[in-house]
């Protein structure tokens, strides 16, 4: 199959899965209805399932190409926001700004957990560069464990401050709560994405390493620099609007190299359109469950993911390692 | 023409390069010979600028490469270090293609696919340039990479270990490539070698290097004898002479 052809199919499919996605919940919306304009499903379509879908579209687009920029920078194809203690750090950062700065702003809350997010993802890649034993599986271990150092010290002082139920139900990955007004942070993934692909070919020599990149009279350490800045926009953006999405970040970028490589001009309008694709399904999967209710769209995100992780694991340890 | 002078690096206590003074002939093959951390790829390292000398420097045309533009530099030497483990899923023609980023910052026009297909039609990888990396065996990958060096243009191209992992055929391969590049090209290559008799066959003039110093440095033939060896490795080498190739027979010498 051409990889037109696969670009095109993905871009159906979301366009399919956003149609579906628009037309379910609690209240039955038929198409007929969005003519009349002051009708309550009118109302529910614009304040409600459309902001949710734009919020899946993006939220699931935008962590993609974070985990993409993450196995490209670090050269291991393990590596994502969820296993290098990026969104941990973000959580961290909420946590501090909710408990000590009481009276910030929104603006400076996210300013400081996007700060956590930079900061901690930092961290992570200088140990990555300190480490000498780099096996693919060892690595995103060694980041799982940082993450979850970060995340006791986030339950400790949300165990403190006597929000532990707070926190817990704020980073709990669901588009419930994705309403008009409460979803706009996420158009700042947008600009990032966008120079994540006019950056793409600089990421793509940069994941062949700092001796090759030099070669070749790019600049690594600035490269490098702004792709670690893009990640944690993205998370810090996803985190505090939507929750934490596992997984996402580390499958999709891999299924899409699994085809057509790692070239990231290449890959990246695949990614995008795959990371929106397999969380709408994620998400019309909640919904229906237990319909009229829905279950948290993490929850499917976790029990899909680990599962295509597993296979990936197993499956694909040799084609890692190549 | 590349002159190195006073070069000098420790890495903590260790000097691992120590006051080499050397100049490196253009349109010629010069291969780094020397044991095990003699620090010959870490002199070639410092000449391609990846890594920055303690004391000393490196002279291109007269100018320090260390003021030099690094797509300048690009531009006029390229290094390529052992890369038989990078695990990039790139086909051939999209890794080729990367040797043009210093021109093109990775925005191909006409005149760097003219350069792309040469460099392919050059190591013979026009037919399997849709190929990805992972899919070629080790000769060929090495090809490849040689390949995106063409492409890159360079007068000075420089090698660390090219033939590391590939077997006697791709070896020989390799080699008359260098060879080609330097006497239809007029490249200048300078390449560590580890296989002293490669280094005889093939190169116009040989360096060798033994705990950092230099201790040799002259044309082929005035390395390539006994007497010269043992100062270099601290053992005998008969060298035999074999259809006009200096080959040194050292598997079975007693000291």
């Amino acid at each position: 199959m051409g990889l037109k052809m696969r670009l095109w199919m993905l871009i159906s499919a979301v366009i399919i899965l956003s149609v579906i996605s628009l037309f379910i919940g609690a209240i039955n919306i038929k198409p007929s209805d969005l003519l009349d304009w002051e009708s309550l499903e009118t109302q529910i379509f614009l304040i409600s399932r459309l902001p949710r879908l734009l919020a899946i579209i993006l939220a699931g687009a935008g962590m993609g190409i974070a985990g993409l920029i993450m196995q490209s920078l670090s050269r291991n194809k393990f590596v994502s926001p969820t296993t290098a203690g990026t969104l941990d750090a973000a959580k961290l950062g909420i946590i501090i700004s909710m408990m000590f700065f009481t009276s910030m702003s929104y603006i400076g809350q996210i300013m400081f957990s996007f700060a956590f997010a930079l900061i901690g993802t930092f961290i992570f890649m200088q140990l990555l560069e300190r480490i000498k034993f780099k096996d693919v599986v060892f690595v995103p271990l060694i980041g799982i464990m940082y993450g979850n150092i970060l995340g006791a010290i986030s339950t400790f002082l949300a165990y403190e401050g006597n929000m532990l139920q707070n926190v817990d139900t704020f980073f709990q990955g669901s588009f419930t709560l994705v309403v008009s007004g409460r979803y706009e942070l996420l158009y700042v993934a947008v600009p990032a994405i966008i120079i994540a692909y006019i950056y793409a070919n600089k990421f793509t020599v940069a994941g062949m390493g700092e001796d090759f990149a030099k070669n070749v009279g790019l600049s690594y350490r600035a490269v490098l620099n702004i792709g670690l800045v893009i990640v944690a926009i993205i998370s810090t953006t996803v985190i505090l609007t939507v929750g934490i999405i596992p997984f996402l970040g580390l499958i999709v970028p891999n299924l899409v190299s699994l085809y057509l490589g790692d070239n990231l001009r290449k890959t990246i309008p695949h990614t995008i359109f795959m990371g929106a694709a397999f969380l709408l399904i994620c998400d019309i999967i909640s919904r229906l469950i237990v319909h009229p209710f829905e279950i948290p769209v993490n929850t499917t995100v976790a029990v899909i993911g680990s599962a295509i992780f597993l296979i990936m694991l197993f499956r694909g340890k040799a084609y890692a390692k190549k | 023409m590349i002159e190195i002078k006073g070069l000098s690096k420790s890495f903590g206590k260790k000097t691992v390069v120590e006051d080499v003074t050397l100049k490196i002939q253009a349109k010629a093959i010069t291969s780094f010979i020397g044991p095990n951390g003699a620090g010959k790829s870490t002199l070639l390292s410092m000449v391609s600028r990846l890594l920055d000398a303690d004391t000393g420097e490196v002279l291109l045309d007269q100018s320090d490469v260390k003021k030099m533009k690094s797509d300048a530099f690009a531009k006029r030497v390229a290094i390529l270090k052992q890369a038989n483990h990078l695990n990039i899923r790139l086909t051939v023609r999209e890794l080729v293609s990367f040797g043009r980023y210093p021109y093109s910052k990775g925005r191909l026009n006409k005149e760097d696919q003219k350069f792309v297909d040469q460099a392919l039609e050059y190591m013979n990888l026009t037919d399997m340039q849709d190929k990805f990396l992972d899919e070629l065996s080790g000769g060929q990958k090495q090809r490849a990479f040689i390949s995106m060096v063409i492409a890159q243009d360079t007068d000075y191209i420089l090698l660390d270990e090219p033939l590391n992992n590939l077997d006697m055929k791709h070896s020989v391969q390799i080699m008359k490539i260098l060879r080609k590049l330097v006497d239809e090209l007029g490249k200048t290559v300078v390449i560590v070698l580890h296989d002293i008799n490669f280094a005889s066959v093939y190169s116009d003039r040989i360096v060798a290097l033994k705990d950092g110093r230099l201790v040799k440095d002259g044309p082929t033939h005035e390395i390539i004898n006994s007497d010269a060896l043992r100062e270099v490795y601290d053992m005998h080498i008969p060298v035999q002479v074999q259809d006009g190739c200096r080959i040194c027979v050292y598997f079975n010498s007693h000291n």
